[in-house]
């Protein structure tokens, strides 16, 4: 196996365990842990691609994974702030007992 | 491919699976810093300093602090009695291999994968600042408005309902 398929499944390894805890668990936190997770395993795809890229000096693999922490970084930020506000209004941070608007 | 590859990828998916399967939400949390000092070591290994100590900064520092704080302040202690998954957890995995196999498929199958190893790329911080400056300066911008906007955001949302209340 080349050593960029290697990084390859490694990250999708990484985006399989991410969707599998963001789809299973039951708190809010850990879905937004899992989508975090998901965005990690897309860096660490933008960051394998460049190094063996036939033209890294571009170094546009570096600049969109820089581009993707600042990102994810404001949406987690905004993630959590939603959870905290739900938690005040619910008391819970269950996914399954947030239904107010199930039909 | 060389020990350290297997060594900080071992590192990453174990404290990653840890992240999602711990029973206690703070070992969680702790899993995950793991896991993101883990992904900061496979970028210096792909020879990304700049990224890999952004990533250390940014999630290791700022993210895992920032979730750790929003476990404490969401504290349930009936839910500690729950069941760890949904009820359609099953319905969940097989969604997840689902993914797993088709991604694992679409790269064993890609050309992209032949390419020749090449020596290690050099991307130095100077190099990255002056991309930064020059061709990506409209993105730039727009991510530092996009990162005001949303932290303002984040702090409106989060005290909302401590100021309707009064």
């Amino acid at each position: 196996m080349t050593p960029l398929a290697a990084y390859l499944i490694l990250s999708a390894l990484l985006f399989a365990v991410g969707l599998a805890g963001a789809l299973t668990r039951r708190n809010a936190i850990l879905v937004l842990v899992g989508i975090e997770l998901m965005l990690n395993a897309a860096n660490l795809n933008f960051i394998a691609f460049w190094r063996y890229s036939p033209n890294p000096e571009a170094l546009t693999g570096l600049i969109f994974a820089l581009f993707s922490i600042g990102i994810a970084a404001a949406e987690a930020a905004v993630g959590l702030a939603l959870i905290i506000a739900i938690y005040r209004h619910y008391q819970t941070t269950n996914v399954d007992e947030v239904n107010s608007m199930k039909g | 491919m060389d020990w350290a590859f297997f060594i900080l990828a071992a590192v990453t998916l174990a404290s990653a699976v840890g992240a999602m399967a711990l029973r206690r939400l703070v070992h969680c949390a702790l899993a995950l810093a793991l896991a993101f000092a883990g992904l900061a070591g496979l970028y210096l290994q792909l020879g990304a300093q700049f990224v890999g100590l952004a990533q250390v900064l940014v999630y290791v520092g700022a993210v895992a602090v920032l979730i750790v704080f929003a476990l404490m302040l969401t504290r349930n202690v009936a839910a500690a009695t729950q069941p760890l998954g949904s009820p359609s957890w099953p319905l969940g995995l097989a969604v997840a291999a689902l993914a797993f196999g088709a991604l694992v498929a679409a790269i064993l199958s890609s050309p992209a994968i032949q390419r020749p190893v090449r020596e290690l790329p050099s991307g130095t911080v100077q190099q990255i600042g002056i991309r930064l400056m020059t061709d990506f300066v409209l993105p730039l911008e727009v991510i530092a408005l996009l990162l005001t906007v949303a932290l303002i955001g984040a702090v409106i949302i989060a005290m909302q309902e401590e100021r309707s209340r009064e």
